[in-house]
C-alpha cells in the first residue's frame, strides 16, 4: 500500500522504497477513546486505503446504521469484533509515506487485553497512548503508559483526542498535559514523550494540520512526527551479540567442508577478524568471514540476519552465543526479571516452566514473586503474589542451565524470554530481564 | 525459516507457484545458502491451474534440486472426500483445505511455510508468524499464542502442526520491490498478455472449457495480467500492458483496487477468508 498522490508520477523510486526506514508503532486506549478511528483516519488521509476496502466499509457502515463511514470498520478484521464493535486481539495494518513504511500493532485497550498490548509493545518503536479529552487522564492512561515503559518503547506520542467535542480549546489540552506529566511522568522513566491534540473523527491534526487550533497549537502533525521522529538508536549497537540459530553444513561436493553459524545479530556489530568467544563453552576463535547468500561481507551489525564463519573447528550448536571477548553478557542460571502473566491458568509459585530466550530453550523453577503491580496505580503488592492472566510482577527463577543475558534495558532482545507450560504448550508469559 | 527449520522435524514449503510461494522459495535459498533447501515443496493442484504456473513450477524445482510433492484435489473429489461444487461460480478453492489437511496427515509434515501476508485481507491480518493447528488443522483466532518480541513458540503435541509466515509483515509492494531488486524470475503470467476472459460481479475472469457461462456474460480478447495467481476459476484479471517489473511497480503504486479485490474467493462474504482460515486454509 503506497501513499497514491505521491506515488502515481513516473518518478517512483525503486532504490528510495528499498531503503526507506521502517517504524513499527503501537495505539493504546480504551475502548471509546476513538482509537480505530484514528487509524482509520491516518489511512485514510494518507490515502492508503483501497477503493474496494472503502466500499466494504461504506456498506458496512449503512447496514449498521452509521451516520458517516465507519473508520473503525477498516481494522477491526475478526467477525466476533465486527459484531461486538470491538478489536479483540493484535490486529496489523501497513501503511507507506514516501518518506518511511509503518506497522501498526492495534492492541486493544480492555483491562483483560493487557497481554496484547505486551505483545503488539514488544517490537515497537513508538507507542500512541490517546486520552480523551473529555475525561482526561485515567487509570487506563496510567496502566498504557506504564506498559510503554515496560517494554521500553523508545517514543511516545500523547494524543488529546476528541478535542472537537471540547470545542477545541487549549486549557482542556494544557490540563490534560500538566496532570499527565505530573501523575505519569515523573514516576515512570519516560526519555521522549511528545504531546498532539487532535480529533481522529475530524481530522484535526492527525494528516492535516487543524485550523480549528492553530491559534495555540504551533506543533507538527501526527502523522509528521511518524515520519520524522528519529529511531536510528533504538537498538543496542553496542555490545556484539549473536545467538546462533542453525548450523549450516551442506556437506556437498562442492562444499565439502563449508561450516557456517546463522542468525540475526542481536545486538552490536562484527566484523571480519573479531577475536570471538563462543558460549557457554567459552572457545575463542575469530571471524573468518560473514556471508548473506552468495555475498561475502566485511561486517554486520544489529537486525541483520547473516551466516559467521569461524576460523577453528569448534563444536558450536543452536543455543550457543558467539560474543566479542572483551565484551560478555552475564551468564547465569539465577535472575529476576519482571514477568506479564498471559493465561488462564494462574502462575504456580514454585512451578516449572519452559524458558525460550534468544535461541536457547531451557527449563525453570520460580524461586520467589517479589511483588505484584497494581498497574492502576503503580504500588507494590508484597501480600497478594498470585499472578493472574494480565498481572505484571517481580520474580526470581532458576534454570537448568546457565542463559546469557543482558538486562532488557540494555538490550530487547537478549534481555527478554518467554515462558511455555509444559504440558499445554502454550505460552504463559512474557519476561524482562532486570 | 532458519527458525522452522531448526524447530521441526519434518517442515514443508507450500508452493502455489504464485509471487508469494516464488519469494518464500528464493529466501530460503539465501537462508540456507550453500545447503540445500531443507523443506519439501508441496503444491496442492486444483487441475484448474493456468498451464503456464505448472511449467514454471517444474523448472524451478528442477534447478533447486528439491523435492517436490503435489496433492491433487481431483484424487479427493475421486475418494469421495471432496464433493465438487456446481453451478456457475464452481470452484475447487475451498475444497483444497480437504487435500491440503490430507496431505499433511499422509506426509507427516509438521510446520508448513505460507507466503500470506497481512496486509492482504482482514482475517489474515490477525494471523500470528507461528500459527497454531489442532488435529483437526483448525485455526482458533481468538485463542492464539501471544507473539512477543522474536521468540517463537512451535511446540505441539503429536498430530497438531503449524502454519508459518515469514512474509506476514510484507506488503504487496514490498513483494514486488524485492522481486525486482533480487532480479527473481516469476511467471509469464504476471506480464501482461492476450487472453480470453469474461466480465462476472465486476472481476474479469480468465475463461477457460470447464468454466460455465451465464447467456449474458461474453468471452472476449483484451491485454490482461495477474496481479495474484491461484486456481483459474477465481483468480481476476488485471487490465493492463505493463510488460515489465518496473511498470508492475508503477502499476500498484498507482492502483486503488486491493491484490485481493481481484480475487473471487473472497468476494463470497465479508468474513469468507476467515470462515475458510478456521477451517485449514492456507
Amino acid at each position: 500500500m503506497m501513499n497514491k498522490q505521491n506515488m502515481t508520477d513516473t518518478t517512483f523510486n525503486s532504490e528510495a522504497y528499498l531503503n526507506m526506514q521502517l517504524l513499527r508503532f503501537t495505539t493504546a486506549g480504551s475502548v471509546d477513546d476513538g482509537k480505530s478511528t484514528l487509524i482509520g483516519r491516518l489511512l485514510y488521509d494518507s490515502k492508503s486505503i483501497f477503493e474496494d476496502q472503502l466500499e466494504a466499509v461504506e456498506r458496512d457502515s449503512i447496514r449498521r446504521g452509521n451516520e458517516q463511514i465507519n473508520l473503525a470498520l477498516l481494522t477491526d478484521g475478526l467477525r466476533a469484533e465486527r459484531e461486538q464493535g470491538i478489536t479483540i486481539d493484535v490486529a496489523y495494518r501497513y501503511f507507506a509515506t514516501p518518506k518511511r513504511k509503518f506497522i501498526i500493532a492495534d492492541t486493544p485497550g480492555h483491562i483483560q487485553y493487557t497481554r496484547n498490548m505486551v505483545t503488539g509493545a514488544s517490537t515497537a518503536n513508538l507507542a500512541i497512548i490517546l486520552i480523551d479529552a473529555r475525561n482526561g487522564v485515567l487509570e487506563q492512561t496510567i496502566r498504557h503508559t506504564y506498559i510503554a515503559s515496560l517494554l521500553r518503547i523508545p517514543h511516545l506520542i500523547i494524543c488529546v483526542n476528541k478535542m472537537d467535542l471540547m470545542d477545541y480549546r487549549e486549557e482542556v489540552y494544557n490540563q490534560i498535559q500538566d496532570d499527565f506529566n505530573t501523575r505519569i511522568r515523573e514516576k515512570l522513566h519516560l526519555e521522549d514523550v511528545r504531546f498532539i491534540p487532535i480529533s481522529a473523527l475530524k481530522g484535526d491534526n492527525v494528516v492535516n494540520p487543524s485550523n480549528r487550533m492553530s491559534s495555540w497549537y504551533k506543533g507538527t502533525t501526527l502523522l509528521n512526527l511518524l515520519e520524522t521522529i528519529d529511531i536510528t538508536s533504538d537498538r543496542d549497537k553496542i555490545n556484539p551479540r549473536f545467538p546462533i540459530q542453525y548450523v549450516i553444513r551442506p556437506i556437498s561436493e562442492k562444499y565439502p567442508d563449508y561450516r557456517g553459524y546463522a542468525g540475526r545479530v542481536a545486538g552490536g556489530i562484527f566484523n571480519v577478524g573479531d577475536t570471538v568467544t563462543i558460549l557457554p563453552n567459552h572457545n575463542t576463535s575469530r571471524i573468518a568471514g560473514i556471508d548473506r547468500y552468495t555475498e561475502s561481507l566485511k561486517t554486520t551489525q544489529v537486525t541483520q540476519s547473516v551466516t559467521l564463519r569461524l576460523e577453528d573447528d569448534i563444536d558450536i550448536s543452536r543455543g550457543d552465543m558467539i560474543v566479542h571477548s572483551d565484551n560478555l553478557p552475564q551468564e547465569s542460571n539465577e535472575f529476576d526479571l519482571m514477568i506479564c502473566w498471559f493465561d488462564h491458568k494462574p502462575m504456580n509459585p514454585k512451578g516449572k516452566y519452559i524458558i525460550r530466550h534468544t535461541t536457547k530453550e531451557a527449563r525453570c523453577i520460580i524461586r520467589e514473586v517479589f511483588y505484584k503491580l497494581d498497574i492502576n496505580t503503580l504500588e507494590q503488592n508484597h501480600d497478594d503474589l498470585q499472578m493472574e492472566m494480565n498481572d505484571i510482577g517481580q520474580i526470581r527463577i532458576k534454570t537448568t542451565q546457565p542463559l546469557f543475558i543482558d538486562s532488557y534495558k540494555q538490550n530487547r532482545i537478549t534481555g527478554s524470554l518467554i515462558l511455555i507450560d509444559e504440558a499445554t504448550n502454550a505460552t504463559l508469559a512474557a519476561g524482562m530481564i532486570l | 525459516m532458519r527458525e522452522v527449520a531448526a524447530q521441526f522435524e519434518n517442515p514443508a514449503l507450500l508452493f502455489s507457484g504464485g509471487k508469494d510461494s516464488i519469494v518464500m522459495v528464493h529466501l530460503a535459498m539465501k537462508a540456507f545458502w550453500p545447503q540445500k533447501l531443507p523443506f519439501t515443496l508441496l503444491h496442492i493442484d486444483t487441475g484448474h491451474n493456468f498451464s503456464e504456473t505448472l511449467e514454471f513450477r517444474d523448472t524451478l524445482v528442477k534447478k533447486l534440486d528439491a523435492r517436490l510433492i503435489v496433492a491433487y484435489v481431483q484424487d479427493s473429489i475421486d475418494q469421495g472426500r471432496a464433493v465438487e461444487e456446481t453451478g456457475y461460480n464452481a470452484s475447487r478453492n475451498t475444497l483444497q483445505t480437504i487435500t491440503l489437511l490430507d496431505a499433511i496427515e499422509k506426509h507427516k509434515f509438521d510446520a508448513l511455510l505460507g507466503g500470506g501476508r497481512r496486509d492482504e485481507e482482514k482475517a489474515r491480518a490477525k494471523e500470528r508468524f507461528f500459527s497454531h493447528r489442532d488435529e483437526f488443522g483448525q485455526w482458533d483466532p481468538k485463542n492464539q499464542r501471544p507473539e512477543l518480541w522474536n521468540h517463537f513458540n512451535g511446540k505441539m503435541k503429536m498430530g497438531e502442526h503449524f502454519r508459518v509466515f515469514p512474509l506476514s509483515n510484507w506488503t504487496e509492494m514490498d513483494v514486488w520491490q524485492y522481486i525486482f531488486q533480487d532480479n527473481i524470475e516469476i511467471p509469464s503470467l504476471y506480464f501482461t498478455h492476450k487472453r480470453k476472459a469474461f466480465f462476472r460481479d465486476g472481476v474479469w475472469l480468465a475463461w477457460a472449457p470447464f468454466m460455465k457461462l451465464k447467456s449474458t456474460e461474453k468471452v472476449v480478447e483484451k491485454d490482461f495480467r495477474c496481479r495474484t495467481i491461484g486456481d483459474i476459476t477465481c483468480t481476476g484479471l488485471y487490465k493492463s500492458r505493463a510488460d515489465n517489473l518496473l511498470d508492475i511497480i508503477k502499476e500498484i503504486a498507482a492502483t486503488r483496487i486491493t491484490e485481493r479485490g481481484t480475487r473471487f474467493d473472497d468476494k463470497r462474504s465479508e468474513a469468507a477468508m476467515e470462515d475458510r482460515k478456521k477451517e485449514g486454509y492456507f
